[in-house]
């Protein structure tokens, strides 16, 4: 079985590399006809996350500032993810048309509850003490959001950005489906592409997807302000007082990092 | 020949009703709701028996990795990395190994709820209080009975938080099932990606089936947690 999978996966592997005729004759496949394809999701991805940051990043700050909308916050956060996004994506087709625009509204909705929730929980998980601190020193709202609870809640709301970009390289897979020719075209069209060319788009996208998550963890760590990093003794305390929060029955508490 | 009549009147009665015009049509809905009911079966067998597996496994390695702390590291990794790859690209990865099918969506599902069971367990073992475990200690419960009788059970309300997050992520990822052959309400949704009214019931369907299943465990929840909620 493994001989198979090993034989299976080398040909996935040779799709990615080498250019081939697709299974229907007529069509060069695989290699570097890739590239269009990798192209437009990338383009999709980025295009999205820009404007899932834009709506919710400042929605999240302004909203856990003030300490509202803690029930848009959780259902936000629970409710979202039942939502099928194949669902969305093919719903919207029908009012936006076949395209990369109505992709690109479907990635936005699917990226927007984890970045909205992650802003929102950063900015209410500041402790107290600075934000009076703050207060204390002079400083107005808007300069308190800017310059204490912003910097301090950068790690979760990496960790949302995280969370999303990593959804939406998974789903503009479903691209092909409302016409956009994303890495996920030899997969949906696999009679087309043949088998070697589906499972090699799915390396490829998973590698895409881990390779993402990697790099946000790297910038996720760069962006913690100096005054979270503890030194390596002190690290559980804080971890321990940072889950300290229990998970209200209303919200279930979401792991803020995958 | 017989057929080609069906077929046309079937075809004119869709341009004359709200199908045809591709609205959202109760009466269409509620002529036809039984043909999701089986794909909504098999969506919550796909659901259930996922989490249930994740929830076995992720169990037993938060029990051995809180023992042994310095394998919660290499274990959040892992289950990291399996909660990192698109389920699509899981889907068709193990089409090779294990064909169209059932199992072969339940892998992909289960191996999903890993990462988020194993670390809220964690955590909320990490959570007990020191005082809780000293008293036990004190009085002469050993290593076991501590763990059962009172870790776990304080631990309960984030072991729930995480079975709740789990489930209902779960219904979302079983809509893209079909991918591996193994039907629910994303197959159902995919016979007809053009009408709205399939779109809207298979996808309605889908997040009602996660707020009902939200809702059971918020009331398990209750009933065992209940110095939580009686004061």
């Amino acid at each position: 079985m493994l001989a198979t999978f090993l034989n299976d996966f080398s040909g996935g592997l040779d799709f990615i590399f080498h250019q081939r005729e697709s299974v229907s004759g007529g069509v060069s496949v695989g290699g570097s006809q890739l590239w269009p394809l990798l192209e437009t999701h990338l383009r999709v991805v980025i295009v999205s996350i820009a404007i899932a940051c834009a709506v919710s990043i400042p929605l999240g700050l302004w909203l856990g500032h003030l300490g509202k909308g803690q029930f848009a916050a959780s259902s936000a956060a629970n409710v979202g993810r039942a939502v099928p996004s194949i669902a969305v994506l093919v719903f919207f087709s029908a009012y936006l048309g076949l395209g990369e625009v109505n992709l690109i509204f479907a990635m936005v909705l699917l990226a927007i509850p984890p970045i909205f929730t992650n802003t929102y929980v950063g900015v209410r998980q500041v402790d107290r003490d600075a934000v009076d601190a703050a207060r204390g020193m002079g400083m107005s709202g808007g300069q308190i959001v800017r310059r204490v609870e912003l910097p301090l809640s950068l790690p979760l709301i990496f960790g949302g950005l995280r969370t999303s970009t990593v959804n939406v390289i998974a789903t503009a897979t479903l691209g092909p489906l409302v016409g956009v020719l994303t890495l996920g075209d030899p997969i949906i069209n696999s009679s087309v592409y043949g088998p070697e060319g589906r499972l090699g788009a799915a390396i490829l996208i998973g590698a895409l997807a881990i390779g993402a998550e990697a790099l946000f963890a790297l910038l996720q760590r760069i962006a913690t302000p100096a005054g979270l990093r503890r030194p390596k003794n002190e690290r559980r305390a804080w971890s321990r007082r940072a889950a300290l929060v229990p998970p209200s029955p209303t919200s279930p508490s979401a792991p803020p990092a995958p | 020949m017989t057929l080609g009549v069906l077929a046309q009147v079937v075809i004119r009665e869709r341009t004359q009703t709200c199908e045809s015009r591709n609205d959202f049509c109760p009466d269409w809905i509620a002529h036809h709701y039984d043909e999701y009911l089986s794909p909504l079966w098999t969506h919550l067998q796909l659901v259930l028996v996922s989490v249930a597996l994740g929830f076995v496994i992720a169990f037993a390695l938060a029990v051995v990795a809180h023992r042994r702390r310095w394998l919660v590291g290499p274990i959040t990794g892992f289950t990291g990395i399996l909660y990192t790859i698109p389920s699509i690209a899981l889907f068709t990865i193990l089409l090779p190994i294990t064909g169209f099918g059932f199992w072969t969506a339940i892998i992909a599902l289960t191996s999903y709820t890993l990462l988020i069971i194993f670390r809220n367990i964690v955590t909320g073992l990490d959570n007990v209080p020191e005082e809780a475990r000293d008293a036990a200690r004190g009085m002469g419960l050993t290593e076991r009975q501590r763990l059962w009788k009172v870790e776990v059970p304080l631990a309960l309300p984030e072991i729930f938080a995480g079975l709740r997050i789990a489930t209902t992520t779960t219904v979302g990822l079983a809509a893209l099932a079909f991918f591996a052959g193994a039907g629910g309400l994303g197959a159902q949704l995919m016979t007809d990606i053009n009408f709205k009214s399939n779109i809207v019931l298979a996808g309605g369907l889908c997040v009602l089936l996660a707020v009902a299943l939200d809702l059971i465990l918020l009331v398990a929840e209750r009933l065992t947690v209940r110095w939580e909620f009686e004061g």
